[in-house]
């Protein structure tokens, strides 16, 4: 029993260092479960059908290969986006949680839901307007485009290649879980998987296997909480009741705990989630595969109602775990700990409710999911730097369609291998900041040149180049000095900067460094920026520039 | 149609305005919901451990939090229809007058 407190303990306060959206803490491996591989083998040989089928319908235009040719309607690019916006680590993560303690995996949860209506209400339809392929298209519209592109792109890999790796380094850990795969063996089959989907199948097959799997872990979610209510009558009031009486802490996990400690760092934290959300260059990317801005907002709220039921049924599935699964012997190894840690009672939970068919089916998801999110981190790399680096900023424009598609599967190829390079590397190491450092970069660095180009007309390419290049350094640099690196990684002792995460400072330098030198900027080339500015808005609300695509899937 | 058009017709500045309105107040309804929760948290976690009725287990941090929850989701479903009706007819309009 001390053993399952001090993991449960070791678990939660590791959360505690950047609530990550990774998989931390103890694993071990688990026996094959044929059932779950099957199921698995299932949803691979799907995927790859899609990618052929995919590849077939065209991905030689660079609309087709980024964005899908922009005919998908609303309601599938709101699946692919709530897709891409629930890793498996979310999954099983948050309903660890809530298994270990209770009310506080919900205020975990609040924290990456509420950013997302966010994107909607300040960027959404300007974004669908007025870019193509890449956010960057956005600024560019008035603004430089080279060093626009050259800080976009940049901004974009560092953070998909942070991104990449908390997944990777994830999903190897799960898969050795699950599946009792090495570690390396399951870096690489994600990762040449993930390969395949983007460089044969581009954003079409991309989206697909994105909202197979939303569908998938979405019914998976459904069907364990139906199953988790009729234990108790459908009351969830009987549900919390023998929660509470089975769990070590009692009454205490229906009231927040240890999670916000500090309110600096919940508030810095609070920053990054709310308005980072809005600067994931593979969620804005999603923008570009619909035809105009009505769909676009149909897109945001299929995608927040999909993430909201996903989310409340967590706290469900988490309280259903403490209730069902803690008291059941069967799921604890010889000196009481739970069987592989507090990551699996996810699937122990599957197990309980419905036997070795629904733990294969939610084992099969929970792969499913790594890799559909992989691939929308991938695609959204690849064009980066192709379309921005490659295609506008090294060719100058010159390059034909073929040619920016060709460099953008060999980027996607090159995003593989780094990721499944950096996957191996960083097995043992201490990620737990990496997610927290994403948001803060998104935050920090892309959102407020998107914000700025969008609704402010002084804002000046080297207001915006040189503010945004602010919030990615102080990010990157405040994070290497917080104590998830300073102290927990490096060991270099007492950390400099003592917060988590970054966004309170970075955030506002990020802005204040645009206002103030887009103000100073006294070039002809500001003036003639803000001079574009009512063009630009035109395009923005009325939507002119988008050429309108017949819906074709 | 042309751009210059579009800008000096006097429904597009009432467009522009009342889009950024809608954005900027649901954006700050919601963030000042989640700043006021955590600080909540932070500073009177009490608070959120009081059950809502005398013989229940479920406490109001729960209902809170649920309603966060929905809240996000309420506030898309205002501005998606607000946007589809009003902002989309003066749009039309717009068009339609600079046609």
């Amino acid at each position: 029993m001390m053993r399952v407190i001090l993991s449960a303990l070791a678990f939660i306060l590791s959360m505690d260092v950047a609530w990550s959206d990774t998989l931390i803490g103890p694993t071990s491996r688990q026996q094959l479960n044929p059932i779950a591989i099957i199921m698995f083998l299932g949803f691979v040989a799907l995927s790859l059908a899609i990618t052929f089928w995919a590849a077939r319908r065209g991905t030689k235009t660079a609309s087709d290969f980024y964005a899908a040719g922009g005919g998908l309607s609303g309601f599938q690019n709101g699946l692919a986006i709530a897709g891409d916006y629930t890793s498996a680590a979310t999954f099983l993560g948050v309903t660890a949680l809530v298994y270990t303690s209770g009310y506080d995996g919900m205020i975990y949860a609040i924290g990456f839901l509420v950013g997302f209506p966010m994107i909607l209400f300040l960027i959404a339809e300007p974004l669908r307007n007025l870019g193509r392929y890449t956010f960057a298209d956005v600024a560019a519209s008035r603004l430089s485009e080279v060093p626009i592109r050259v800080v976009a792109g940049i901004n974009t890999l560092v953070i998909v290649v942070f991104y990449l790796i908390a997944q990777m380094v994830g999903a190897g850990k799960l898969i050795e879980l699950l599946f009792g795969l090495p570690y390396y063996v399951a870096e690489i089959i994600v990762g040449l998987l993930m390969m395949f989907y983007v460089a044969v199948g581009g954003m079409l097959a991309t989206t697909w296997v994105q909202m197979i799997k939303a569908v998938l872990l979405l019914s998976g979610c459904v069907i364990m909480s139906i199953l988790i209510l009729s234990h108790f009558g459908f009351s969830l009031e009987t549900m919390f009741r023998q929660a509470v009486s089975v769990h070590p802490k009692g009454v205490s996990i229906m009231s927040p705990g240890g999670l916000v400690k500090d309110p600096i760092s919940a508030i810095s934290l609070g920053i990054a989630l709310i308005f980072g959300t809005a600067g994931l260059p593979h969620i804005l990317m999603r923008f570009f595969t619909v035809g105009d801005a009505r769909e676009a907002r149909q897109s945001v709220l299929v995608a927040t109602g999909f993430i909201t039921v996903f989310y409340s049924l967590l706290f469900v599935l988490g309280f259903g775990a403490i209730a069902l699964v803690s008291g059941d012997p069967a799921y604890r190894d010889a000196s009481g700990a739970l069987i592989g840690g507090a990551n699996m009672v996810a699937l122990h939970l599957a197990d309980h409710l419905g036997g070795a068919v629904l733990l294969g089916f939610i084992s099969a998801v929970a792969f499913a999911t790594i890799l559909a999110v992989v691939s929308g981190l991938t695609i959204a790399g690849a064009s980066a730097a192709s379309h921005d680096l490659y295609a506008r900023v090294f060719r100058k424009g010159q390059a034909t369609e073929r040619e920016e598609v060709r460099a953008s599967k060999m980027a996607a190829v090159g995003l593989g291998v780094v990721a499944m390079a950096l996957g191996i590397l960083f097995e043992n190491q201490n990620i737990a900041f990496m997610v927290g450092l994403v948001f803060a970069v998104a935050a920090s660095a892309n959102f407020p040149i998107i914000l700025l180009s969008v609704v402010w007309r002084g804002l000046t390419t080297r207001g915006a180049v040189i503010g945004s290049m602010t919030g990615l350094l102080s990010s990157l640099v405040l994070v290497a000095m917080s104590p998830g690196v300073w102290t927990a990684t490096f060991k270099f002792g007492p950390a400099p900067f003592p917060y988590d995460n970054p966004a309170l400072f970075s955030l506002p330098l990020a802005f204040f460094t645009c206002w103030f030198i887009s103000r100073s900027d006294r070039s002809a080339a500001a003036s003639a920026a803000r001079d574009a500015f009512d063009a630009q808005s035109v395009a923005a609300e009325i939507g002119l520039a988008v050429s309108k695509t017949p819906m074709i899937h | 149609m042309n751009a210059k058009r579009v800008a000096s017709h006097p429904l597009f500045r009432r467009l522009a305005f009342e889009r950024r309105c809608l954005g900027v107040t649901l954006a700050g309804v919601t963030a000042a919901a989640y700043f006021g929760y955590i600080l909540t948290i932070a500073f009177r976690p009490t608070l959120r451990g009081v059950p809502i009725a005398q013989d229940s287990v479920i406490t109001w941090g729960v209902v809170v939090g649920l309603g966060l929850l929905c809240l996000g989701f309420l506030l898309t479903v205002l501005y998606v229809l607000i946007a589809n009706t009003r902002l989309e007819n003066l749009r039309r309009r717009i068009l339609e007058d600079t046609q």
